[in-house]
């Protein structure tokens, strides 16, 4: 066995697992208060890396003003969609509003490359190219950097779920009547959630534009996220965390032990197969809450 | 004008029972029926094999999902790899020497026997689950087909159906492909309009409803969901292995991918759930509006001389499928189905609006 390619797959793993986290992060925040699961979001992902890309490739604004700008415009993005097409979904059969957030996402999907080009793009963020070694590990810069950045955002919203708008959006994933007595504005609390899911998602989409290039291929960092989310038991953070610290790894041990023996492509199916079996064996995940339905 | 009613009333409950109670419905049905018998001989080549028939198979297959989105309430995403499960098990029969009706059949147990095991995972939880675990389910299958040089013949292969027969017919030439597609279709179609007829659908209505009140009276949620996904996917495979026999000609493992479970939810939904007539219109939009807009691009490109990147007409349908999607459900949830009836329903007692049942 060879523990030095183990430990660099293990690293390098746990960093992209955080960047997959990051996307997950926008996923639980609406399922935390609208009860729903955001379809979307890979495409959130994508339309944030080319906002940003838009902003400043051909408007020529630089990069630190470019992603702080993307991130206003995408959060507006994500209140107005929930605004404009999830708020009338509500009363509706839940199977509704799933298909509807699959609509944006298959639109989006088509929209943006149709619109701006469908050539990968590259977006500079100032990351050096060159690897990093640590001792003899050969770690990815981008990756590092990325997934610090990710650990950060997503303990930032660990943070943010103590304050006041926090202490509302808990209120709210509880049990949406009773807030609205008290005097919650729900509907409120429910677009800012979309707008924090949107703006988490433009983060995940620019680490990952920087790493690979902005094209579509940024909406299948979905199925991934859905993973990490479902692992996690979709209404914890804390189990974003972890669960995408086990997808990362899982996903980059499989890339590097089992892609030789049948022939690649294992990347793209460890997601699928670990919500399959946290289905099988633990269907609210590792700290997910049982829902309790009453009839 | 239209067949003109005062209302709709009946005198004995046989009359109100069946499939189509109006005179005006039964008679556009056989009209419909014998044009569709008669398309080989009116319509050119091009029409029939590049826009009937897809439309047959396609229709076909979003009936199958239909049974399940619609009839039982359950999501399904992955319903694309349920159909390539159905087309791979049947044609491998076929090329071992199994006559087609078999191989058809046996697809069809294929994808059920495997659509059941997701769908037994799924259901433990629902609602949202179920779309990812189907999704799940979507990518899952396509790996295994494509990695399994045993199914697919090898990375980059395509496998070629070989000459078959039909019921003692040989399925050469396109009139014969057409009336295979058009035989399997009228069956698929007659049990979706009588299965809401029967327990079995009424169980599946309980369901789709509410699954606790239906489980309160007495329905068997859990055993009725199975039975659910068991039955579309077997129809999705037989689906695979007419569109493998009859359209495709020769398989590979792209022609199942994401794409087309998503444009196969998109003409359930827009052709609208729960409905037969639907699944139609739905499956006719999906299919031909993309092509439909993408000429009219080019037409006003070429007449109007603007620029218009092939960025942008590739991915036209993509647009299109979410766009359609996102619009029927905020606009018409039940879809074209609900328009058309809407029509229907006011012309058919025009201009007395008050005799509207």
């Amino acid at each position: 066995m060879d523990w030095l390619l183990l430990a660099e797959l293990g690293i390098n793993g746990i960093f992209v697992g955080l960047m997959y986290g990051l996307v997950a992060l926008g996923i639980v925040l609406i399922y935390k208060t609208s009860g729903l699961a955001n379809l979307a979001q890979g495409a959130l992902a994508m339309t944030g890396a080319y906002a940003a890309w838009a902003i400043s490739v051909p408007l020529g604004l630089p990069i630190w003003l470019a992603i702080p700008l993307a991130l206003v415009a995408m959060f507006c993005f994500g209140a107005i969609t929930e605004r404009l097409a999830l708020r009338r979904m509500i009363g509706q059969p839940v199977i509704m509003a799933i298909m509807l957030t699959l609509g944006i996402e298959i639109m989006l999907r088509g929209l943006l490359p149709g619109f701006a080009g469908a050539a990968v793009k590259r977006l500079d963020i100032g990351i050096p190219v060159t690897p990093l070694f640590v001792g003899d590990l050969l770690l990815n810069r981008a990756t590092l950097i990325g997934g610090t950045v990710s650990f950060a955002m997503i303990l930032l919203s660990l943070l943010l779920f103590n304050s006041r708008l926090g202490v509302v959006m808990r209120a709210v994933s509880d049990d949406q009547t009773a807030s609205w007595a008290v005097g919650i504005r729900v509907e409120r609390a429910i677009a800012i959630s979309w707008g924090l899911a949107a703006a988490s998602a433009t983060v995940a989409g620019v680490i990952w534009g920087a790493t690979q290039g902005v094209d579509w291929s940024l909406s299948l960092l979905l199925i991934k996220a859905l993973a990490i989310a479902i692992l996690g038991g979709l209404d914890s953070i804390p189990g974003v965390l972890i669960a995408g610290v086990i997808v990362g790894v899982a996903e980059s041990v499989a890339t590097g032990i089992l892609d030789p023996l049948v022939g690649g492509g294992t990347r793209d199916i460890v997601a699928s197969v670990i919500i399959l079996l946290t289905l099988l064996l633990k269907p609210h995940g590792l700290f997910g809450r049982e829902h309790i339905e009453r009839i | 004008m239209f067949y003109r009613r005062a209302g709709i009333r009946f005198t004995r409950y046989r009359d109100e029972r069946q499939i189509w109670p109006l005179p005006l419905d039964r008679r556009l049905m056989l009209l419909v029926l014998l044009l569709a018998l008669a398309a080989p001989y009116l319509l050119d080549r091009l029409y029939l094999v590049g826009y009937l028939l897809p439309w047959l198979i396609w229709a076909t297959a979003a009936l199958g999902l239909n049974l399940l989105m619609g009839t039982a309430g359950q999501v399904h995403l992955g319903y694309g790899a349920v159909i390539g499960m159905g087309a791979y098990g049947s044609v491998h029969l076929v090329r071992a020497g199994a006559p087609l009706e078999l191989a058809m059949l046996a697809g069809g147990l294929i994808s059920a026997a495997v659509g059941i095991v997701f769908g037994a995972a799924a259901l433990r939880v629902k609602g949202l689950y179920l779309a990812m675990a189907t999704l799940a389910m979507q990518y899952i299958v396509d790996f295994v087909i494509s990695h399994v040089p045993f199914i697919s013949g090898g990375s980059q292969a395509t496998i070629t159906v070989p000459p078959v027969r039909f019921l003692g017919i040989p399925i050469v030439g396109d009139a014969a492909v057409y009336y295979m597609a058009l035989g399997v279709c009228i069956v698929v179609t007659l049990f979706m309009l009588n299965v809401r007829r029967t327990a079995f659908g009424r169980a599946l209505a309980a369901v789709r409803e509410k699954d606790y009140a239906a489980e309160v009276i007495g329905v068997d949620t859990f055993r009725f969901k199975l039975l659910a996904f068991w039955v579309s996917s077997f129809i999705g495979g037989v689906v695979g292995s007419v569109l493998a026999v009859c359209y495709l000609r020769s398989i590979s493992p792209d022609q199942f991918h994401i794409e087309l479970s998503i444009q196969l939810v998109a003409m359930v939904i827009v052709g609208g759930m729960g409905s037969v007539l639907g699944s139609f219109f739905g499956a006719a939009l999906i299919l031909f509006a993309p092509i439909v807009l993408n000429n009219l691009i080019g037409f006003m490109a070429d007449s109007m001389d603007m620029q218009i990147s092939t960025d942008l007409r590739a991915h036209v349908p993509l647009m299109l499928y979410g766009g359609l999607i996102v619009g029927f459900l905020l606009w018409e949830p039940l879809g074209l189905a609900k328009i058309y009836n809407n029509m229907r329903n006011y012309f058919l007692v025009w201009p007395f609006r008050h005799a509207q049942r």
